[in-house]
């Protein structure tokens, strides 16, 4: 479990997140949801330090992160896989040496052992045949579910998505989603998915944060979120004729 | 201000380079990757470009010497002690810089803008180190042969021109490279380009590594980045000489 406490988050002086506090329970995916420019990218980033925050903690099983020094958050990392919004493959790599990659710098493992797993993690996200292909060689689709093997391949206990739907197609979006919460129960990690995409709420919902103005708006579950009187949460989760259609109906 | 902002985030940058790295052997591979890419790479464009220069200088020189009374050989010494003292280091420096920095810098800046570095900040990779010290320090090994190849095809290039210059022998332009050689200029060659080296790959390293924005960012980074390279090139060129031959 990740437990964030009053977190204060600035860019020279102009406040982006402002006193979030919320519990990102492990085995469940949490999702982060927010009109874009609300402040979720940097949220997501100022769990893993990526960004330094101003005020605040965040706590990993207990071990304050805001606390550490550059090499305890080193070995913290090692616990953390993070699907980046453009996938961030390494382009001159091919997939496999992609996934590999961790691997190398952090296990001794055997060259033969490390391909095994490698295409193990491979095969999860439906990935076949691709080894040997760059990442601008496949298409948006494929290059996140290489990115989710890679960010999986060190067994991590927390799994950080940004927007790992974006740019996809609807159906793949779906097949996206679910991969992360079938993987996120296999391996009981604590997973924080950042989405704008009301199919995956709807889909994938265990606990729904909703930041706007750079404050938590309000949290729920995905059965919540269906008879919320929230105006602001209203118009962003049902902002369509057919949303509203939905709603109405549940 | 912005020029002591941009030195003290350089040099953070570099000490964050030099920290011990993670895994030594993979370092190692990556030196040997980069010696590839960034040296032998060069070969080809270092060589061309001597050859020229060398010829040049030959016919300039031999233009100049229309007083009968200047002994020819001349000719030969002046290409030598030119390309030792001069093109070899600092000219080639700055084709490099052009080249290998724009190389450096684009690369290194497309990765900052796709998170691929923040991908390797997530693993727990100093990505600092693992992306510039193999650089920088397979530029160190390779160049300083680069720059012996540049004298051998310089001083060669100046002899094949010898051929178009009526009034002066192949007997007086070997002559003329065996006439008083100075060695410490090869000493001196060196210095510089293990100097330049350094310039070429950290400099445009650090404007790749803290490039913001997209695509059209790293464009304008890399284009900084050859500029101040060569720059401070031709700074340390003087400040060198000044040390070390006056
Ligand atoms: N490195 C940065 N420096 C300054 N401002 C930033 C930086 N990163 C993000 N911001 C600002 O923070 C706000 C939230 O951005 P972001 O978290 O990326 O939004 P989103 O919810 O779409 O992911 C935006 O207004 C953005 O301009
Ligand atoms: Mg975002």
């Amino acid at each position: 479990m990740i437990e964030v406490k009053n977190l204060h988050k600035s860019f020279d002086g102009r406040s982006i997140l402002n006193d979030i506090s919320v519990k990102l329970e492990q085995g469940r995916t949490n999702l982060i949801i927010g009109q874009s420019g609300s402040g979720k990218t940097v949220f997501l980033k100022s769990l893993v330090g990526l960004h330094e925050v101003d005020s605040g903690h965040i706590l990993y099983d207990g071990r304050d992160f805001t606390k550490m020094r550059f090499k305890e958050r080193k070995l913290l990392r090692k616990e953390i896989g993070m699907l980046f919004q453009g996938g961030a493959l390494f382009d001159s790599m091919t997939v496999e040496e992609n996934v590999i990659f961790p691997l190398n710098m952090f296990t001794d493992l055997s060259t033969e052992e490390k391909r095994e797993r490698a295409n193990f993690f491979l095969n999860r996200v439906n990935i076949m045949n691709a080894n040997h292909k760059f990442p601008a060689e496949i298409s948006g689709g494929m290059q996140k579910r290489v990115a989710i093997a890679r960010a999986i391949v060190l067994h991590p206990q927390y799994l950080f998505c940004d927007e790992p739907n974006s740019g996809l197609d609807p159906s793949t979006s779906i097949l996206i989603d679910n991969l992360i919460q079938e993987i996120s129960y296999e391996l009981n990690m604590t997973t924080v998915v950042i989405t704008h995409d009301m199919n995956s709420v709807m889909e994938i919902g265990d606990n729904i944060i909703f930041l706007y103005n750079g404050q938590k708006w309000w949290e729920g579950t995905k059965d919540e979120i269906m008879h919320t009187d929230n105006p602001e949460l209203n118009n962003f989760v049902f902002p369509s004729k057919l949303m509203r259609i939905i709603k109405d109906q549940a | 201000m912005k020029l002591l902002y941009h030195i003290g985030r350089y040099v953070q940058l570099m000490l964050r380079v030099f920290q011990k790295p993670e895994k030594q052997s993979i370092y190692l591979r990556q030196i040997v990757i980069e010696m590839d890419k960034l040296g032998i790479n060069s070969l080809g464009i270092v060589i061309i470009i001597s050859f020229f220069l060398g010829a040049v200088i030959t016919m300039q020189t031999a233009y100049n010497f229309e007083n009968p009374l200047i002994p020819l050989y001349l000719i030969g010494l002046t290409t030598r002690d030119s390309m030792l003292l001069e093109f070899s280091s600092t000219i080639v420096g700055l084709i490099l810089a052009g080249k290998v920095g724009s190389n450096i810098a684009s690369e290194i800046g497309a990765m900052r803008v796709t998170e691929q570095i923040d991908a390797l900040e997530i693993m727990g990779i100093n990505s600092a180190a693992y992306l510039i010290f193999p650089k920088i320090i397979a530029t160190l090994i390779i160049n300083p042969l680069l720059t012996i190849v540049s004298m051998f095809v310089g001083i060669f290039g100046g002899y094949l021109s010898v051929f178009t210059i009526t009034k002066l022998t192949v007997a007086d332009y070997f002559y003329g490279l065996h006439y008083a050689l100075n060695t410490f200029y090869i000493t001196y060659a060196i210095v510089k380009t293990i100097v330049f080296a350094f310039i070429i790959t950290s400099v445009p390293a650090y404007y790749g590594y803290y490039v913001e924005g997209g695509s059209l960012e790293v464009g304008k980074n890399s284009t900084a980045a050859v500029v101040y390279s060569s720059i401070l090139i031709l700074l340390f060129n003087m400040i060198i000489t000044q040390i070390l031959l006056t």
